[in-house]
């Protein structure tokens, strides 16, 4: 019989996020695919999970899940996995999928594999391909002792695909009780971004702490707006306060796969390669000749990002015939 | 208010980490350690908390005798006083053995707010502050990018996809708090100085109440089967700038049919 594999789906801003579609694909290829889906979602977000190949949706629309962080998520799943015991059961790397990963395991007293990149399951186990210290190493760690094995899976591990199944839901009931309902979230604020977003960006212009300020990212900003694509960062020049959180691409921030990926000035630390070294073609600006970004550049240019930068603006301009 | 602050002492970020192919772990012995910079912004967090609404902030750690310099930072800093988890017996242990040995020390102590990093910055999984939570029976509140403290309640500012969340409890919590949620004090002589006399309480597992089969190697769940480097990227082209950098950045754009 074919493994079972769950999937918890996640909603954010109101759509199945992509790494729920990943993750089911997988899911659907590698055994029985099934998913868990808790709290207010679209109207088509039961159908949109059979159609990535979840044979059957565990299902609750109550709003205690958006209104009350973790526990009630908790309470829910850990009933769900004791009750059916799922070979493995996927979750994306992501605010809410760590923070379920990190009280389950707990609670089933049955560890978690984080930051897994790949899978396979063999004779029932799990073999799990992670890359560690920021993808400087590339390990494959499996769980003992039984049950179920939680994985946490980075962004854009697999591919999304169609695997059409015949949609099945089954209600499952609330979790409730005081107990549950201690982590209230009061508002949810969604800061305005400017520009193309990174997420789904063919081109990503991206920029380091080589830039020196805040104001010099107009001139990535340029460059992206010419080439159609959105504008990153590393986490030290969002830690220096110069762009936003949401720009950060790297570990502790997005993981990114544009077609073509610029990095200005940005030096390669594990930290932010982890998160884009997956990208189709990638093109760097270093005055550092010894810049490990290099290494992983299909184009390289050693000079002097502030000359480099507005000669490739022009050039682009020009042949563009602006 | 009783702060404690759990925190990494790691390899300096100077130091090339590499992993010892024999025991599968990161070789942390004989490399020069430092107090995890998301831990000092656990700590920061902890002591301006404890500068607005009174009380001690400890230091709660596991680690290797090397992590001493680390938790004199952190002291240093600050910091009231110091637990070191420091025992052969927890090394190699997983997410959960570390959780579990973080929570018995923790339990030790009076505590009305843990504050982790949301993750260490050498291994970053991420997942040992809410377990820690979970052993503990208090809730997690987690990717703080901002927190308030009003009586006996917390709200934090969360990291969101889309922006932040504002997210209330109340104490006592497991908070935990996102890089450039503040910007760590450096320590003054004064307080290296006083750092020397403060306190270092030293816990094996045993001492923690914690049996050989459920911390340090025996106990880890997850079992690291296969050490090794990735795929390396075909290498590319790579130019001096003499002049032509940026037509030559294009010339390659052009190739790609992207201009």
């Amino acid at each position: 019989m074919a493994d079972l594999i769950w999937v918890y789906a996640e909603v954010v801003d109101e759509k199945i996020t992509p790494t729920t579609l990943e993750m089911l694909s997988k899911a659907s290829e590698a055994g029985t695919a099934e998913a868990v889906l808790l709290g207010p979602a679209p109207d088509d977000a039961a159908a949109t999970l059979a159609n990535h190949g979840a044979a059957k949706i565990y299902r609750s629309a109550d709003p205690i899940y958006r209104d009350y962080l973790t526990l009630p998520a908790v309470e829910t799943i850990a009933g769900l996995i004791q009750k059916h015991n799922p070979a493995v059961m996927l979750f994306a790397s992501s605010y809410g999928g760590r923070d379920l990963v990190a009280a389950l395991s707990a609670r089933l007293d049955c560890g978690a594999i984080t930051d897994v990149g790949d899978f396979v399951l063999k004779d029932g186990s799990v073999e799990a391909t992670i890359p560690a210290l920021g993808a400087s190493y590339q390990n494959t760690s499996t769980l003992i002792g039984g049950g179920t094995r939680l994985l946490l899976v980075r962004p854009k591990s697999f591919e999304p695909k169609a695997n059409e199944k015949p949609l099945s839901v089954e209600e499952v009931p609330a979790a409730a009780g005081e107990a549950l309902r201690k982590v209230h979230v009061k508002e949810r604020v969604t800061v305005k971004r400017e520009g193309p977003q990174l997420e789904g960006a063919k081109t990503i212009v991206s920029g380091g702490r080589g830039l020196k300020g805040e104001e010099n990212f107009a001139m990535l900003k340029e460059l992206a707006d010419l080439l159609g694509g959105a504008v990153g960062a590393t986490r030290a020049a969002v830690d220096a306060g110069w762009v936003p959180y949401a720009m950060q691409i790297g570990q502790t921030g997005k993981t990114v796969k544009p077609d073509i990926y610029i990095a200005c000035a940005i030096s390669g630390a594990v930290q932010h390669l982890s998160g884009m070294k997956t990208s189709k073609t990638i093109i760097s600006i270093n005055k550092d000749a010894e810049a490990p970004m290099f290494q992983f550049s299909d184009f390289g240019v050693v000079g002097d990002v502030f000359k480099v930068v507005p000669q490739l603006i022009e050039e682009i301009k020009k042949r563009k015939g602006k | 208010m009783n702060i404690v602050v759990c925190g990494k002492v790691i390899p300096a970020s100077s130091v090339t980490i590499e992993i010892d192919p024999a025991t599968k772990r990161m070789a942390r012995k004989g490399v020069t350690h430092e107090l995890d910079p998301a831990a000092a912004s656990a700590v920061e967090e902890g002591l301006r908390l404890t500068e607005k609404h009174g009380g001690t902030v400890t230091l709660v750690t596991m680690g290797i005798s090397d992590a001493t310099i680390g938790i004199r930072n952190a002291l240093a800093m600050g910091a009231t006083s110091a637990v070191h988890v420091l025992d052969d017996a927890v090394a190699g242990s997983d997410t959960l053995g570390t959780a579990k040995v973080l929570a018995a020390a923790i339990k030790k102590l009076p505590f009305d707010l843990v504050i982790c990093a949301t993750e260490s910055s050498d291994s970053y999984s991420g997942i040992v502050p809410g377990q820690v939570a979970h052993l503990l029976g208090i809730p997690p509140v987690t990717f703080a990018r901002e927190i308030t403290l009003d009586g006996n309640r917390i709200t934090i500012k969360r990291q969101s996809e889309g922006g932040y969340d504002v997210v209330e409890a109340a104490l006592p919590v497991v908070v935990t708090t996102t890089s450039g949620i503040n910007e760590p004090r450096y320590p003054q002589l004064k307080g290296i100085m006083a750092a020397k006399k403060k306190e270092i309480k030293i816990y094996t597992a045993a001492e923690l109440g914690l049996s050989a089969d459920q911390v340090g190697e025996a106990g880890a769940k997850e079992k690291v089967l296969t050490v090794g480097r990735p795929p390396k990227r075909q290498a590319g082209k790579v130019v001096v700038d003499e002049g032509e950098g940026g037509k030559q950045i294009a010339d390659f754009l052009a190739e790609l049919k992207i201009i």
